[in-house]
Order: C-alpha cells, then structure tokens, then sequence
C-alpha cells in the first residue's frame, strides 16, 4: 500500500514561507540485505520523487538506497496561492506512488 | 541536617522504585521524532490502521479510545492480547502489516492514557517467575538488566526499565513498526536464549505481567525507539 503523510499548516499568510513536511512508506531496500533463508532481497528504493504545487514543479529529488527506510523530507515554499500540492513517487519495480494535499492561503 | 539527609534518601528511593517509560532513555533525536506526528514515521501506520478499520471494523465498533489501556485481559481464564482480540473476527498474521496498523491505530487512540491492567495475583506468577528465570547462554533474567542496571550503559546503549508502553513501536533498527513480542523476541535473541513463539503461553505470561508492573505509566504508541 503507498501512503504518505503530507504535513502543512492549516492555513497560510500570502508570501509567508510555508514548511512542508513529507514521510512516505516504503522500505528503501537496498539489494544487499538476506531473508532468513538466505536469498537475497532485490533492490527496491524510491528513486525519483516530485513535488507539485499548482501544476508547478517546486521539488525534484533523486533518491536511492543510502536512504533510510520511510524516507523523510522537508521543503519550503512561498504560499501565493491556493492550490493543490500533488506529490508523485516511482520506484525501482516502477511503481508510482502518488499523494495530494491542498495549501489554503488567505489574502 | 540529619533529617533532610534521610528525606534526600527517601525521595531517591522512591525515584528509583518508579517506573519510567523507555522514552526517558532515548536520546534527544529519538524523542523529537516520537513527539511530532509530522515527522513520526510510526503514524504511517495508524493512518493505515484509520483506513483498515473504517473498512472491517465500523460496522460494530465506534471509539477505541481507553480500549488499549486494558491489554492484556484475562477472558474466561485465558489471557488475552490486544492483538489478538484485533484478530476475533478476522485472523490476521502476527507482524503483518494489517495487524500492526489496527494495533497502532487503536493503541493510538489512548496515547497519553495510564495503563490499567491488575489481574489476580496468581494469575501474574507464571509471568513473574520467568520475568526472573535465567536463560539462554548469556544466562541472564530480564530483571538483571530491566530490573537492577537501567540507567546504567550496555555497550552503545543505555538499559532502559523494558516498559511495554509505547509498543507496537517504530524501531530504528527494525526501520518498521514492530509488536511488542517481537521486541521480547529480540531480547531473547540477544540473550541467545530460545525464543518464545508469537502468541504461545510463554509469551503471553510474559505480556500479561510486563502490562501490570507497567500500570500507570501513559500509552505513547506509536513510539519511536532504537
């Protein structure tokens, strides 16, 4: 199941820089690891992730498998509009993980 | 001045019969990650666990709240984990990504809440005596270090009182939510004794006294830990 938790303020000043906080489920395998019978567990890590914000790309990261399990990110953007924020993942067995939230700006 | 030294001494005492849950060992990071639901990757599984129980849960039951703070129960005799009351209906596998989230969620829902298990005395004697039993090679009892050394170092870590309150928990190393049988596992494992099944008698003896000596101290799931 992909899940993420988008964490934002409730509502945002026009111009105020908003902290958008960010943790995704996924177990960021890296390929070295054994399963208890001692055959390998292949690679699987996020490796690409974008956020939207209103149609606007306002982050782009490359990910791989030096990364902790349940990958944790943290960004900031300058609130000028409401909008939605449309996050979007891929993995490495090409599964797109996608999670949306809505900044609400007041005038 | 004789006097106070004897109050000093009453009041250390009394510090070191209290129970203390695992977060007061952790370090600064560990706690700063457990108090922000923003940044608490075990809250990933209690919104898991909202979704699953909307799905197969509500047609019956409403609030869970307090709920959690009961478990282990004895039921006709036989005790009873939150776990497996969870699978009453629907059998769900131990360590399962489904069963962690509907614990976590409902556990969740009594975060800050006292636990309040106090079955009959005789019913904690089992779990007790192997509270005190030793074992394994390195032919250790949980007490020598929960018990007489918390506080104290053990290699990198500092020896916490083994409180099950904050579990099911997100473990650092396990880098997912994890049950509390499988942190006990753990501990046998690193006593390089046998390990106690998932749900067998042993195990949940075990559960059942961990819970009671643990009375009082707040429900922290989802915790962060190690």
């Amino acid at each position: 199941m992909a899940l993420a938790r988008i964490d934002l303020p409730h509502e945002a000043r026009r111009g105020e820089l908003v902290e958008v906080r960010i943790v995704i489920q996924h177990p960021m395998e890296t390929g070295f690891r054994r399963a208890p019978q001692g055959e390998r567990v292949p690679r699987n890590a996020i490796h690409s992730l974008a956020c939207r914000y209103d149609g606007a790309e306002v982050l782009r990261a490359k990910l791989s498998t030096g990364i902790a399990a349940n990958p944790f990110l943290r960004l900031f953007l300058r609130a000028t509009h409401s909008g939605a924020l449309d996050l979007r993942w891929l993995d490495d067995d090409e599964v797109q993980g996608a999670a949306q939230t809505r900044l609400v700006v007041s005038p | 001045m004789k006097q106070y030294l004897v109050l000093a001494a009453l009041i250390a005492c009394t510090a070191q019969a209290q129970n203390r849950s695992g977060l007061e060992f952790a370090s600064e990071e560990i706690r700063r990650l457990q108090a922000s639901d923003a940044e608490n990757p075990g809250m990933l599984w209690v919104d898991q666990g909202a979704k699953l129980f909307a799905q197969k849960c509500a047609s019956c039951h409403v609030s869970m709240k307090g709920v959690a703070t009961r478990y282990p129960a004895l039921e006709n005799g036989r005790i009873v984990t939150l776990e497996a009351k969870i699978s009453h209906k629907e059998a769900f596998a131990y360590e399962s990504d489904e069963l962690l989230a509907l614990t976590a969620y409902i556990a969740n829902q009594s975060r800050g809440m006292p636990i309040k298990v106090s079955p009959p005395a005789e019913k904690l004697d089992a779990g007790k005596k192997a509270y005190y039993q030793r074992r394994g090679q390195m032919n250790l009892a949980c007490a020598h270090c929960h018990e007489q050394n918390w506080g104290k170092r053990l290699g990198a870590e500092t020896l916490s009182q083994g409180q099950p309150n904050g579990y099911p928990a997100y473990r650092l190393e396990w880098q997912k939510m994890g049950s509390l049988e499988r942190r006990i596992r753990a501990c046998m494992f690193g006593l390089h004794a046998e390990l106690p099944a998932y749900g067998s008698d042993a195990m949940l003896e075990l559960e059942l006294f961990l819970a009671a000596r643990a009375s009082g101290l707040p429900i922290e799931t989802p915790a962060v830990r190690r």
